[in-house]
């Protein structure tokens, strides 16, 4: 905790900027948060998922997701023409209709970031790198801040890192801590999102101690996986972040956002988490600048089911462009 | 009967004897069936059932009335299963066709019944009709590994090529299933698209769905995958549309379509650029020796051009 907090920062309260004096303050404060009703969340979320969106309300939906959408592509076998394929689709998702919004970013790994920019100038597309060992975290912080470098210096504008949730599970909070001020640092312009990978962290409680402990250290936007760990993004603990961003609203008045990745497959899942959005946070989160959903085959669905909406009779997998 | 003992009056109170007119008869379990997508049961989205009766009227069963969501589900699941279906041997379809015409042999007591009361037969009319039936999924189940030797070629061409044409199924298929003919009219139109190696979304006869319901059940139960063969029971003039405008259905068989849909269903389906097969109107005799007709048009010919010699 040897870091003064960036000159940029907004002053916290009291109580905030206490807890993050050192590595035994931050433990007091994330024990001392209130522990969660798992049968209460659950149940919450489940009533949630309940509810019918149909006609008009269900195309606004799919719009609003569609403009929230972060189009990702990590694989070992990522191709420059992959992502220039995929940059196409986030521009013109749907070419037939060019109505339809484009989408808010595009997210690949840090080498292939300076491809994703130039396919993406001038679009209004963000770029977003996976930076920091994605996505195990087991690294040193100097090979993860030469990531990050490299994902920057490429024109990323968002950097999705992971925290070392070894550190984390031992305890270590006050390491975790660092290492997001530390990458928060050589994120400069760019927004940064910290990957809890919460199919690691075992417990709801974790999960919340985790949203704070990002938030404090300075995370743009907190982020359930990485995708390559299931269970990835669920109701219950997207719910749990979406109520982290609310309490620190009310607490500081920074807006800071929430990005659900891995999973999400279907419109339906997409518009449950949409109600969890309005419900939980509140309507001023349904924006692509605080809510975000990380996902490759979640895209085809939503255009699936707005050509549906439109046309009048269910489409098919044969009229949307297939990502390769 | 007498009791026992002999004496009048020593029947335990309450026990049902025959002959005692005031005893409680025995309450028949009604059943409600559910329809078949995906390879399990599930009740229709909307919740929604119909009574089913026979020739007479009689109440039989009540069976779920499918909705346009159900078509929906049942199409997602046949695009599913199409990958794995397509690219199986024709040998393997072949077996596992063969042993869904075992399966039915050994329930031929119960779709014998069926029949009869649907369609209003005799018992042994109603058992030729299972016969036929049987005969015929074992009569396309042997097409399975002829069809490319039939329909394939390797043409002769004027150049260095080996040109070859082969037969490809065609996707996923819409079945309207005949309604008047319950069970060997089902079989007739089903048999053909899986052998070909399509899949399947099949509305059966809105007023005779139990034989459906039955074969369906078989069809679990022989080895074929799910999602391959999806049954829905209900209103096809109420579902026909949805299947006909489908985007992700290739193909329409529209045996089952009322005549006075037939030109819409056709029409909506030229929209999403659908393969329609030219049935003529009112329902055909089904024990008819059948052809490769149906075979034929499920198929979309492939003919691959492979230089040789240089």
């Amino acid at each position: 905790m040897a870091h003064p907090p960036p000159a940029s920062a907004p002053e916290l309260p009291a109580e905030l900027a206490e807890a993050t004096r050192d590595g035994a303050a931050l433990k007091r404060f994330l024990h001392g948060l209130p522990g969660v009703d798992q049968v209460g969340l659950e149940q919450r979320a489940a009533g949630l998922a309940t509810r019918s969106i149909k006609k008009d309300s269900k195309l606004w939906a799919i719009d609003t997701a569609i403009g929230m959408v972060d189009l990702t592509t990590l694989e070992g076998a990522d191709t420059a023409g992959k992502v220039r394929a995929l940059a196409a689709k986030a521009r013109r998702p749907d070419p037939d209709r060019p109505d339809t919004p484009r989408a808010a970013a595009l997210c690949v790994y840090p080498d292939l970031a300076a491809t994703a920019v130039e396919a993406l100038a001038g679009s209004g597309v963000g770029v977003a790198s996976v930076a920091t060992a994605f996505p195990s975290g087991r690294s040193s912080l100097q090979a993860k801040l030469a990531e990050v470098e490299l994902a920057v210096s490429a024109g990323a504008t968002e950097v999705d890192m992971v925290i070392d949730r070894g550190a984390f599970l031992s305890g270590e909070y006050g390491r975790v801590f660092d290492e997001i001020r530390d990458v928060r640092e050589s994120c400069g312009p760019a927004h940064l999102k910290v990957i809890l990978e919460t199919g690691e962290l075992g417990t709801y409680d974790n999960v919340r101690r985790a949203s704070w402990l990002a938030l404090l250290a300075g995370a743009d936007f907190v982020k359930t996986s990485t995708g390559k760990i299931s269970p990835a993004a669920t109701l219950p603990v997207t719910q749990l972040m979406l109520q982290a961003v609310r309490d620190w609203r009310d607490r500081t008045g920074q807006l800071r956002g929430v990005k659900p990745a891995g999973g999400i497959r279907s419109t339906k899942d997409a518009i449950r988490h949409l109600v969890a959005v309005h419900e939980v946070a509140g309507p001023e989160w349904l924006s692509p600048a605080l809510f975000r959903f990380g996902a490759s085959s979640l895209l085809g669905d939503l255009l699936m089911q707005r050509r549906t909406q439109l046309d009048g009779h269910y489409s098919g997998p044969d009229y949307v462009a297939v990502d390769q | 009967m007498t009791s026992d003992s002999g004496i009048p009056g020593s029947e335990r109170p309450g026990e049902p004897t025959r002959g005692h007119t005031d005893a409680p008869a025995r309450l028949g379990v009604t059943k409600t069936y559910k329809l078949y997508i995906g390879g399990a049961f599930p009740r229709s989205e909307s919740g929604r059932v119909h009574p089913v009766h026979d020739s007479h009227g009689e109440f039989l069963a009540n069976a779920a009335r499918a909705s346009r969501k159900d078509v929906r589900d049942a199409v997602a699941a046949a695009r599913k299963a199409f990958g794995g279906w397509s690219s199986a041997t024709a040998y393997n379809r072949g077996q596992v066709l063969f042993r869904v015409a075992e399966v039915m042999e050994g329930r031929r007591a119960q779709f014998v019944a069926e029949v009869a009361a649907a369609e209003g037969v005799s018992t042994g009319t109603a058992e030729s009709t299972v016969n036929a039936t049987i005969d015929r999924m074992v009569w396309y189940a042997g097409w399975t590994d002829k069809l490319a030797a039939v329909l394939g070629a390797a043409n002769p061409v004027a150049g260095p090529y080996f040109s070859f044409s082969v037969p490809e199924p065609t996707g996923v298929v819409g079945i309207l299933a005949p309604q008047q003919s319950s069970l060997l009219g089902l079989v007739s139109v089903v048999a053909p698209v899986l052998a070909a190696g399509n899949t399947c979304v099949v509305v059966s006869s809105t007023e005779r769905p139990l034989p459906a319901i039955t074969l369906a059940e078989v069809l679990a139960t022989s080895d074929l995958p799910g999602g391959v063969a999806n049954l829905l029971t209900g209103d096809a003039a109420e579902l026909a549309p949805w299947l006909a405008s489908h985007a992700d259905v290739n193909a329409l068989d529209p045996s089952g379509v009322p005549d006075s849909l037939r030109a819409e269903i056709e029409r909506s389906s030229a929209g999403t650029v659908k393969r329609v097969l030219d049935v003529r109107p009112g329902e055909q005799d089904w024990t008819r020796e059948p052809d490769i007709r149906r075979l034929r048009e499920f198929t979309e010919i492939k003919t691959v051009w492979h230089p040789v010699g240089m």
